[in-house]
């Protein structure tokens, strides 16, 4: 047989403005707003102020979508940096030299707890949203007990290095704060993970049909067990910022699995797998960020933004099937 | 004439950068089949969901009984007596067969009540009108119905509804040759009772059997019309625009045939007993059998996927009992699974994604998706040539192919892998005759670069024309064996002989 004349072969499918994620406009829409009302936040401490607050979220949702994309949810991040946080004041134990070998026990915890959710997901077959539920109630309560109840108020400065410095004399923009600069290395990894790999391609596939995968020969359990320990991964490194610049308390980590996963699906990922971007993830959280940010300008209480954070995540959900329909794919 | 009950004329229509439909016309009359043919792509979806009111045409008029008619949804044409069966029934499984039949226009007694007497008894008085349908017990649930049956219900309900035309869109897709033959006397009694009948078909069987007149979609336009039915050859003729002598490839030739690639003894677990099979190095071995007969569990359990329990498979010399698909393909099996979409597809990926998923499987997780052990993307993107496949471009979703270059995609994944034995399951089912001739001779060519064939086909003529050697299984065992040149009624006495001695 020979090479068909109709089939073309480029590289890729061409741009259009309906192919551009919608998640982009929004932030720039956002950012504009923001800018419209506070000035400021167009200077170097305005804007990386404002990454510096996100990234621990944008480290978590680029983690999230892993698991979003292979057909599941992980609800035990947010419970997952609470124990990280509280964990990490009790081992230092106020001993500058200890954030040396705690951080890496951190994240040791961090994939260790993303492998017993894919593991119960996958060898006990329980449905990832409750396999997950029950890890994050598991890891509150077990955060509550290490500490007794009631946690060391501090973390060594050396540990809150990662959450609270900036790195100064930086040229043309002053400073970096060093979350920033966790959050451009983790990001990009898991980018890079996630859609230049192996791995990747078979988070998709598996979360798209894993009766196809199964029968293409991918290890099935192998995938999920990786996603599950990329987003664990992820809440390790997000409660090691958190406990930078939020400091120690049980409830440090509460919510952030949902706003994770707002901000995942904020940026295009689909409910029950086979798409999802880890690019898009960290538009959508900066853009949750920003609309958070926002409702704080303009002096809307805390409950407001749960309200808003809900309609976001309806409407997100609402937006991607319409554009499915239209686009009939 | 005002016996043409649907008059479609001059209908055009177009879908960002396709145009489906060319000035398009189409006519039916009551009592009568009208046969719709045309490879895949040529238009005759589209122009039977402009009839029902899914799409709108952007020219050309639908005339129902001499009037022009607007349908924008399909509701609407069914109420107006045109009756679209697709091949994904639109039957709610849970219920039964009478609740599906009424369903949303229940007959309602005192206080609003449902009156379920007068349901099944208007249900059995529909059913009763079909041989078939006189044997289904109107309180079944329709999902404990098998699939010939299921479609027996959704011609009742659309019998129901009163329905004048009755489209029918490739209804013996899942049918075996048993199962084709009671829905061709239903065709058949819909005819004696004054129904418009559109029938979608690919099988030229069907047309002749069925057919009084025959429009030939191509490319969007009308190819040609045959009143009465015509000779196959020149249907065929009027789809593919070029004749087909060669639709079955050759048999192999006898120095063709080499060393056995897989030797199964004995094997059987829970639907399979005493499975002794060889495959060699350059045949096709079909496997012949009526649903349930243990053909797909027997690829399962070559495959890992429902393991054999007893016995042992040996594989180019190394015995092994293959606990998973990943295990199988390790050792050099492949296979085609015969559900497409469910089974074979990642839908929402790429064209050159598909292909590479499975060397993607057998490399590092951690490396480049465009470099893997077995193949880069420009040896994937060579066999996906090869295949011949058409398609906008290889970064394409696959979804928005036909069902025919889908299963090209998944042959080029499986050539990546160079498997030792390759198994396909219904390799043509709902692909087009140029698709189908195209199979064929990819499976021929396989077996001549040394790969052992296993085809299983619930299609009769083809298992015929395309294997080497035939083997016939019932009740989850291998009851007979045929070389070339076996009868259809060879085979199918085989496949049922011991079950008429039962009966």
């Amino acid at each position: 047989m020979t090479g068909s004349p109709t089939a073309s072969r480029p590289g890729t499918g061409g741009w259009s403005l309906a192919g551009i994620n919608p998640v982009w406009p929004l932030l720039a829409a956002l950012v504009a707003a923001i800018v419209f009302m506070n000035p400021g936040f167009a200077e170097p401490t305005g804007y990386m102020n404002f990454l510096k607050r996100a990234a621990p979220l944008a480290i978590l949702a680029a983690g999230q979508v892993y698991v979003i994309t292979s057909g599941g949810f992980d609800l035990s991040q947010g419970s997952l940096i609470t124990l990280v946080v509280v964990g990490s004041s009790m081992l230092t134990d106020n001993d500058p030299a200890a954030t040396a070998w705690v951080i890496p026990v951190m994240l040791a915890i961090g994939l260790g707890v993303g492998a017993v959710n894919g593991a119960i997901v996958c060898f006990l077959r329980v449905p990832s949203l409750i396999a997950t539920l029950g890890t994050m109630i598991t890891l509150n309560g077990l955060a509550f007990l290490w500490s007794g109840g009631a946690p060391r108020g501090y973390l060594p400065d050396t540990f809150r290095f990662f959450g609270r410095e900036l790195i100064h004399d930086v040229p043309l923009v002053r400073f970096v704060p060093v979350s920033v600069i966790v959050l451009v290395v983790v990001v990009g990894a898991l980018a890079w993970a996630m859609h230049r790999t192996n791995l990747g391609r078979m988070v998709h596939a598996i979360g798209d049909n894993p009766v196809a995968a199964r029968l293409a020969g991918v290890p099935v359990n192998r995938v999920r067990v990786t996603a599950f320990m990329l987003s664990g991964l992820s809440a390790a490194i997000a409660g090691i910022l958190l406990g930078g610049f939020a400091g120690v308390s049980t409830d440090v980590g509460t919510g952030y699995e949902l706003e994770a996963i707002t901000a995942a699906v904020l940026g295009g990922a689909q409910l029950l797998g086979g798409r999802g971007s880890v690019p898009a993830a960290l538009g959508g959280a900066l853009a949750l960020t920003a609309i958070f940010t926002l409702l704080n300008f303009l002096g809307l209480p805390q409950p407001v933004r749960q309200v808003v954070q809900g309609l976001i995540l309806i409407a997100a959900v609402a937006l991607a099937m319409h554009r499915r329909k239209r686009t009939g794919t | 004439m005002t016996d043409r009950v649907i008059e479609m004329r001059g209908i055009t229509k177009t879908f960002p950068g396709v145009r489906a439909l060319s000035d398009v016309s189409f006519d039916v009359r009551a009592g009568e089949v009208q046969a719709l043919v045309g490879e895949n792509g040529a238009g005759k979806s589209t122009l039977i969901k402009i009839l029902s009111g899914v799409y709108r045409a952007d020219e050309g008029e639908v005339r129902l009984r001499g009037e022009t008619v607007h349908f924008s949804h399909p509701v609407e044409s069914l109420r107006a007596g045109i009756a679209v069966i697709y091949q994904e029934f639109s039957l709610l499984p849970e219920r039964s067969v009478a609740q599906n039949l009424f369903l949303g226009r229940e007959p309602r007694g005192r206080f609003g009540l449902i009156d379920t007497g007068r349901m099944r008894a208007e249900t059995r008085k529909v059913l009763d009108l079909f041989a078939i349908g006189g044997r289904i017990d109107p309180d079944r649930i329709v999902g404990t119905l098998d699939v010939a049956t299921q479609q027996m219900v959704e011609i009742a309900k659309a019998v129901s509804h009163e329905a004048r035309v009755i489209v029918m869109d490739e209804p013996t897709a899942a049918l075996n040759d048993a199962e084709c033959e009671e829905l061709f006397a239903t065709v058949d009694r819909l005819r004696e009772r004054g129904a418009a009948i559109i029938y979608i078909t690919h099988r030229m069987r069907e047309i002749t059997r069925l057919a009084d007149r025959v429009t030939v979609l191509k490319d969007g336009e009308v190819a040609a019309r045959f009143d009465g039915a015509p000779d196959p050859d020149a249907i065929v003729h009027a789809m593919v625009g070029r004749d087909i002598d060669d639709f079955y490839a050759p048999p192999a030739r006898a120095d063709e045939i080499g060393e056995p690639v897989l030797i199964v003894t004995g094997g059987g677990n829970a639907s399979l007993r005493d499975i002794d099979l060889t495959v060699r190095a350059g045949e096709i071995v079909g496997l012949s059998g009526i649903q349930g007969a243990g053909r797909v569990a027997l690829a399962m359990a070559l495959f890992g996927q429902e393991p054999f329990e007893r016995g042992e498979i040996t594989l180019n010399g190394a015995r092994s009992t293959f606990r998973s698909p990943r295990a199988a393909i390790a050792a050099g099996i492949g296979l085609l699974p015969g559900d497409r979409k469910s089974e074979g597809l990642v839908l929402m990926q790429s064209v050159r994604d598909n292909g590479m998923l499975t060397p993607r499987a057998f490399s590092s997780l951690w490396s480049s998706h465009r470099r893997t052990a077995a193949a880069d993307i420009g040896r994937i993107d060579d066999l996906l040539d090869r295949m011949e496949i058409r398609a906008a471009s290889y970064d394409q979703e696959i979804r928005a192919l036909s069902g025919g270059n889908q299963q090209k995609a998944i042959v080029a994944r499986w050539l990546s892998m160079r498997p030792k034995v390759l198994i396909f399951i219904e390799p043509t089912r709902g692909i087009d005759v140029n698709a189908k001739a195209g199979i064929y001779h990819l499976m021929r060519d396989l077996a001549r670069e040394g790969a052992g064939i296993v085809m299983i086909s619930s299609d009769l003529p083809e298992v015929i024309g395309a294997a080497d050697r035939i083997l016939v299984m019932q009740e989850g065992r291998i009851v007979a064996e045929f070389g070339r040149g076996a009868s259809e009624q060879d085979i199918m006495h085989a496949a049922t002989a011991d079950m008429e001695n039962a009966a």
